[in-house]
């Protein structure tokens, strides 16, 4: 965990873990994951609006396996705000949630096709290491947290992504 | 369709000569002109072979297994039509992928079955042989994928009376860890042999591994260094892009010609349940394979031996050029030349943590769920 910032360090470490190795294809088993996923996803949203730093917005389909919400970052006290989604893998969770970004595919090299964002380097060992103990929470916390403060400031800089505001101003003249 | 281009050339001819406005001449001819054309395509499109019914060894230039059966009249191959029999499945269609397929195709196999999530797009065009509107498209990581892929590869109408799956062999060549592990799945819980490859990105080193559940290392077993052991992954992968192509840099070293090859025994703290099992049933077989061995020995014995040719005219004959083996070959922790172990072996197991509890906690998925709606509205 060296070479993260302390903030992430004292947020994750107040994210409830998870004990029930199981994933979808798991029956009951599954059931029991997908409350203890729920709890530390409320946990971690419930710290993030108590300090100030709601960042996204997430919730399932009926049976847990697909997940979508929004996710947002503040640039320049702007706010750059993105659809997120990521399919449970039938491997999970061995293998980690493939955090997806649609609208900013094709727009940046630290990305899959389909806009899945890269953890390799900076989550993927982390995530191994800890299963079954990291949850969606977590992939969150760990995974996308840093790769939007990574990512949106050279998105927004370099003039790939352009603020709401910005882009409805330049339709409008 | 020749013959209906050609009635239609006529009626238009008829229309041609009973039209009272000359007017309209030119647009007709040029009609015409146009199913003259097509007819010429017609002629050129080629026309769909139908399936050879036996291999022949006959060299003769219309044979298309002439030089392939050659392979069993020279004694290379023992039983070469066989092949029609077999079917391999293919996941991932990439650089590897597409070539095995199209050498399989070339060597006559029964049947392919090829797997892919992707779009062929141009900047494939370097490795694949299909065109971007060619595509097969299927995620084998969801789960809806995952049970289309199994089913499929369960489905025994090619070769109704075969044991176990509908096909004798996987190939994985896929480019991410997620979609490997995803095979290992699929193979262990199927009892199927597979083989897995890789590719490093800048193409001159890669991996190949033959996986039979329960009698080797699954690819849960032994994980990639780069996770299993948290080895800051940069030191081996360069900054800036994210290639697909990632824990594949262990393996054949092209600049080097260095190609290391080693037995990996299957992992008893595997976390894999599926590959636990087949170990298990391994082990219980053991009995039955000894038996089954001393048997061939035996046979083997029983045959005396003699020159498969009865007269050498030119004195040839085979020299053994395989290595003494020097070390105890059958020994797994003798690693070959160039390699070192990275960590120390595992003595304990890694205990399940136990269930948290959680006594004054929700534990009712509709509740937890409300919950967390009732967070997202604000």
């Amino acid at each position: 965990m060296e070479g993260w910032d302390p903030t992430t360090k004292s947020s994750l470490t107040q994210i409830p873990l998870l004990s029930t190795k199981a994933g979808p294809r798991d029956g009951a088993a599954w059931t029991q994951r997908l409350k203890e996923e729920y709890r530390s996803l409320i946990a971690y949203t419930s710290m993030n609006k108590s300090k100030d730093n709601d960042w996204f917005r997430i919730s399932s389909n009926a049976d847990g396996t697909r997940w979508t919400g929004k996710c947002w970052y503040v640039h320049n006290l702007l706010k750059y705000e993105f659809d997120l989604q990521f399919d449970i893998p039938v491997t999970y969770p061995s293998t980690a949630p493939e955090i997806e970004l649609p609208q900013l595919d094709g727009k940046t090299q630290k990305m899959y096709r389909g806009g899945k964002i890269c953890l390799t380097v900076h989550f993927k060992p982390l995530w191994a290491k800890n299963c079954p103990r990291f949850g969606i929470a977590h992939a969150l916390c760990l995974g996308l947290a840093p790769w939007l403060a990574a990512e949106v400031p050279i998105l927004v800089d370099s003039g790939m992504v352009k603020h709401k505001d910005d882009t409805a101003s330049a339709s409008e003249s | 369709m020749e013959s209906e281009l050609k009635e239609m050339l006529i009626d238009l001819d008829t229309l041609k000569r009973s039209l009272p406005d000359p007017s309209l001449l030119a647009s007709i001819d040029k009609m015409q002109s146009r199913v003259e054309h097509l007819t010429d395509l017609a002629k050129c499109a080629p026309a769909r072979r139908s399936k050879v019914k036996d291999m022949s060894a006959e060299v003769v230039d219309s044979n298309p297994y002439s030089r392939l059966m050659a392979l069993q009249r020279m004694g290379i191959v023992e039983n070469y039509e066989r092949i029609r029999e077999f079917s391999v499945a293919i996941v991932g269609i990439g650089g590897v992928g597409s070539v095995a397929a199209e050498m399989l195709t070339r060597c006559g196999i029964g049947r392919l079955l090829l797997y892919d999530y992707d779009k062929v797009e141009l900047a494939n065009m370097n490795r694949l042989f299909f065109r971007p509107e060619q595509s097969y498209t299927l995620n084998i990581t969801t789960l809806q994928g995952f049970e289309t892929f199994t089913s499929s590869l369960k489905n025994k109408t090619f070769c109704p009376s075969k044991e176990g799956s509908g096909v004798d062999l996987v190939l994985s060549c896929v480019d991410n860890y997620e979609a490997r592990m995803v095979v290992n799945q699929a193979c262990n819980e199927m009892n199927q042999t597979w083989m897995e490859s890789g590719v490093s990105e800048d193409a001159v080193s890669g991996h190949i591994q033959l996986l039979v559940p329960g009698e080797t290392a699954c690819f849960a077993c032994a994980p990639p260094l780069v996770v299993a052991s948290g080895v800051d992954e940069r030191t081996l992968k360069r900054e800036g892009v994210c290639a697909a192509s990632l824990p594949t840099t262990m393996g054949y070293n092209a600049l080097k010609d260095y190609f290391p090859t080693m037995e990996m025994k299957p992992n008893p703290q595997c976390s894999n349940t599926a590959c636990l099992d087949r170990q298990k049933e391994y082990i219980l077989a053991k009995p039955a394979r000894d038996a089954a061995a001393a048997k061939a020995k035996k046979d083997e014995v029983s045959v005396p031996e003699c020159p498969v040719h009865e007269d050498n005219e030119w004195n040839i004959s085979v020299v053994d050029d395989s290595e003494p083996i020097t070390a105890d070959a059958s020994s797994s922790d003798t690693l070959p030349e160039g390699l070192v172990r990275e960590l120390p072996t595992a003595d304990e197991f890694q205990k399940p943590c136990d269930p948290q509890e959680m006594i004054d906690s929700v534990d009712d998925l509709d509740e937890l769920r409300k919950q967390l709606e009732a967070l997202n509205a604000d």
